[in-house]
């Protein structure tokens, strides 16, 4: 089977492309990049992105597919097809479902679920600690045989810093990221929002920022102690970012990544109660949120991730104290993207495909992607960066509608999703008219 | 009916009133005062309206308040208690409300533990919200009855000095009082223990109308209020405090502590108190306590609330002065008014 994506403007930063190319791809992989104009090579399906940006997939590393366990939120199949209606080839699936994926069984069921559901590659991420309970460590080694490419704890994170040494070096040996969520329970004490003005006001109680830079700051020293290879997720405060530039200055090999949400609200939005403002890391304050596109824009901040993390309704129908955490994010993170860093001048096209594409490949080692390069898997996001669009929950392809962007309009967003040289999805509402309005790349 | 000078449909918070729209719930609430002190203690302006009290913490004062109100102003009142949250009666809280809603209730009353409750209540009904008290957030009522108490004594709000203490950090009370007062133009100082009265408290009213004090003296000193809040037991247990005796010690109100108010200072406490410990009886009793005001003034406040939000927008049974009518329980009762008649009372209303 072959693919010929004819007419686009490739940006490919991995190759130092950036500008009108043809790309070919042969039995999943990419076969050439051709200059545009050159005749099309026979017997090919050609698809025309005349006027759009062709990239290397996008991977999150940062997905709750919630199945095995919890099928009533999201299973592989649902969380996948949102996936790819985001833009996203490729989702790394976190560990915390029931069971955790501490074991390589569950690991294995993960990956057959998203061989069946053939839409987005999915890479399951294992436990750092058996039933994350943060006593003994998990079989890293024959996780990763059975197909995992990390580890975490996620929602609970290691608390012991002698657990989390043993844990690093113990990983180092199978070449495996170690992801943290940095949150120092004791420090968080239950909070429910960011600890600021806003809880103070709101009378709820608050999550210090502290409770996540302590963490991020014990965790990029042990980095440095260990020679593993960690990887923040969702950071969301000055301090832990702080962190990770100064680890980085040293040296240490340490990563991490951000949310959209974070990324573009901060604590006000939770003012009126409504639990989907409500995740974990809580909405900071706007002290934070300026910090985090400092970080970005200075590359501090490897990747964009988006937490997906669905809910049921009756979960989210609660008292904002009792609510759960998280939102949906896979069919917005691009949106956001394009809204608050490219078309606000923050990042080039180049620097997003880092941050959604090249780097993730790079932070989880997954071979072959992040990248246009011939030979390389044929995982293609393509950007129409002036697409005017809504978000309209209802009709997510996600399972829950846990999000604070329901009627969110965007500019810019993914127009198709290539996996493995399969158009897995075309942005449906795209017609001829909006697309000749959206000729030309936004830079 | 809708009220010319209030604005909101709701009474969740006292956070972005106006002054205009406190004084004039103030006002109103004076008028009722005087049904309060008559043989037969009720006026016809809610009859064939119903009020919901929903209570999910347990509460004596301020749901027999609110549901005295309803009744001297001739609502059909309807008591919900219910100690469990919703996750526990599994329903969800908006599942409760949109069962609530499908009864057709004009009014609904809420005290919940959980902040913010009465809010997401509010998005799914018609019913007015009144909050009674949502977790740490606001108890608007409260704040309310505290401000008609302290103008009764001292006339306006303008350069008056307020001292709030004890457990600021949990209390409802102190942040729609901090909140009331300020727009009112008094200086609002708070004071508790250190892990009870963050600083940063200072920053959420008053354009530097509202300060934290380290210490219970520096609050109290040349105060015209001090206002005591009522300190949890819990708060031992979770590390806020080592001892209620070392708070009482440290920061109770004790005769000592109250002279270095002004010699014409007033005592409030919201209740229940604990004698002994954030207050001392001869304080709590003492010539300067107004705590039982307090109370009678909740009263005419709660059916000035439920009179402005309960009357449902364009039509009205409502006199202008609902205290001027006279044995209602014999009065037929008169033809609702039309919608022009209504403005023009309500334009002649306090």
């Amino acid at each position: 089977m072959r693919l010929l994506i004819a007419n686009g403007y490739v940006v490919d930063p991995t190759q130092n492309v950036n500008g009108g190319r043809d790309i070919l791809i042969e039995d999943g992989r990419v076969a050439a990049l051709l200059n545009s104009g050159e005749p099309t090579p026979e017997g090919v399906e050609v698809f025309d992105a005349t006027g759009l940006v062709v990239a290397p997939g996008f991977i999150d590393l940062h997905t709750h597919l919630r199945e095995p366990g919890q099928e009533y939120k999201e299973t592989i199949a649902s969380g996948a097809a949102a996936a790819v209606a985001g833009g996203f080839t490729s989702v790394c699936a976190m560990l915390n479902t029931d069971p955790v994926n501490d074991n390589p069984a569950v690991t294995s069921f993960i990956v057959e679920q998203a061989a069946a559901a053939k839409l987005a590659n999915v890479f399951p991420v294992g436990a750092i600690t058996k039933g994350s309970k943060g006593e003994e460590l998990a079989e890293m080694g024959e996780m990763k045989r059975a197909g995992i490419v990390a580890v975490t704890d996620d929602g609970h994170p290691v608390p012991s810093p002698g657990l989390m040494r043993r844990a690093l070096e113990y990983a180092r040996g199978f070449d495996l990221t170690v992801m943290d969520h940095c949150d120092d329970k004791t420090l968080a004490a239950g909070g429910v929002m960011h600890e600021g003005e806003w809880s103070l006001r709101l009378g709820l109680r608050g999550r210090p920022a502290l409770a996540e830079e302590s963490d991020a700051m014990r965790d990029c020293a042990l980095a440095e102690l260990t020679g593993a290879r960690v990887h923040l997720a969702h950071v969301s405060t000055r301090g832990a970012v702080e962190a990770v530039r100064r680890a980085k200055e040293r040296g240490v090999e340490v990563s991490c990544e951000v949310t959209p949400h974070h990324f573009t609200l901060t604590d006000a939005a939770c003012e009126g109660f409504d639990t989907n403002t409500k995740m974990n890391p809580p909405l900071r304050s706007r002290e934070h949120l300026d910090a985090i596109l400092e970080a970005i824009a200075d590359g501090t901040v490897d990747a964009v991730a988006t937490d997906h993390a669905p809910h049921h309704a009756d979960e989210k129908e609660l008292e904002f104290d009792r609510a759960a955490f998280g939102i949906t994010g896979l069919e917005t993170a691009v949106g956001l993207a394009f809204e608050r860093l490219v078309h606000g001048g923050l990042i080039t096209l180049e620097r997003l495909v880092e941050l959604f594409a090249v780097n993730p490949a790079r932070i989880f080692r997954l071979e072959g992607r992040g990248t246009l390069r011939p030979g390389s898997h044929g995982d293609v996001t393509i950007l129409d960066p002036s697409l005017r669009w809504t978000f309209d929950a209802a009709r997510s392809k996600s399972k829950s509608r846990n999000t604070p962007f329901d009627g969110y309009t965007f500019h810019g967003a993914a127009a198709a999703t290539i996996v493995g040289g399969r158009v897995v999805y075309k942005f449906a509402a795209k017609t001829d008219g909006i697309m000749a309005a959206s000729k030309g790349v936004d830079r | 009916m809708t009220s010319a000078v209030l604005k909101q449909r709701n009474l969740l918070g006292i956070r972005g009133m106006s002054a205009a729209e406190i004084t004039h719930i103030l006002d109103t609430a004076e008028t009722f005062r005087e049904i309060s002190e008559r043989e037969i203690k009720k006026v016809p302006t809610l009859r064939g309206r119903t009020l919901i009290n929903l209570f999910f913490e347990a509460s004596t004062r301020t749901r027999t308040s609110f549901e005295i109100a309803g009744k001297r102003l001739s609502a059909d009142v309807i008591n919900i208690s219910s100690s469990s949250s919703s996750v526990t009666k599994g329903e969800t809280l908006l599942d409760t409300a949109r069962n609530l809603e499908a009864m057709g209730p004009d009014l609904i009353v809420i005290r919940h533990p959980s902040a913010g409750a009465p809010h997401q209540l509010a998005r799914v009904c018609r019913a007015a919200v009144v909050n009674a008290g949502d977790g740490a957030h606001e108890h608007p009522t409260q704040a309310l009855l505290d401000a008609l108490t302290i103008r009764q004594r001292k006339g306006s709000f303008e350069g008056l000095r307020v001292a709030i203490l004890g457990d600021i950090l949990h209390s409802r009370v102190a942040r729609s009082n901090a909140h009331l007062l300020t727009t009112l133009g008094a200086s609002v100082t708070v004071a508790g223990p250190g892990t009870l009265a963050p600083p940063e408290f200072a920053a959420l009213a008053g354009e530097g109308g509202l300060t934290v004090a380290r210490r219970v003296e520096e609050a109290v000193e040349g105060a015209d209020v001090v206002m005591v809040l009522r300190i949890q037991r819990e708060r031992q247990d979770s590390a806020f405090l080592p001892s209620l005796r070392e708070y009482a010690v440290h920061y109770g109100l004790n005769l000592k502590r109250l002279s270095l108010a002004k010699a014409d200072a007033i005592v409030m406490h919201p209740g229940p108190m604990n004698r002994g410990i954030e207050i001392a009886s001869d304080v709590a009793d003492g010539a300067r306590s107004l705590i039982l005001d307090q109370v009678a003034n909740g009263l005419a406040v709660r059916m000035a609330v439920l009179y402005l939000l309960g009357g449902g927008a364009g039509v009205t049974t409502a006199t202008p002065n609902p205290a001027a009518q006279t044995k209602p329980e014999v009065e037929p009762q008169p033809e609702p008014l039309s919608s022009a008649a209504a403005a023009a009372h309500a334009d002649g209303s306090k």
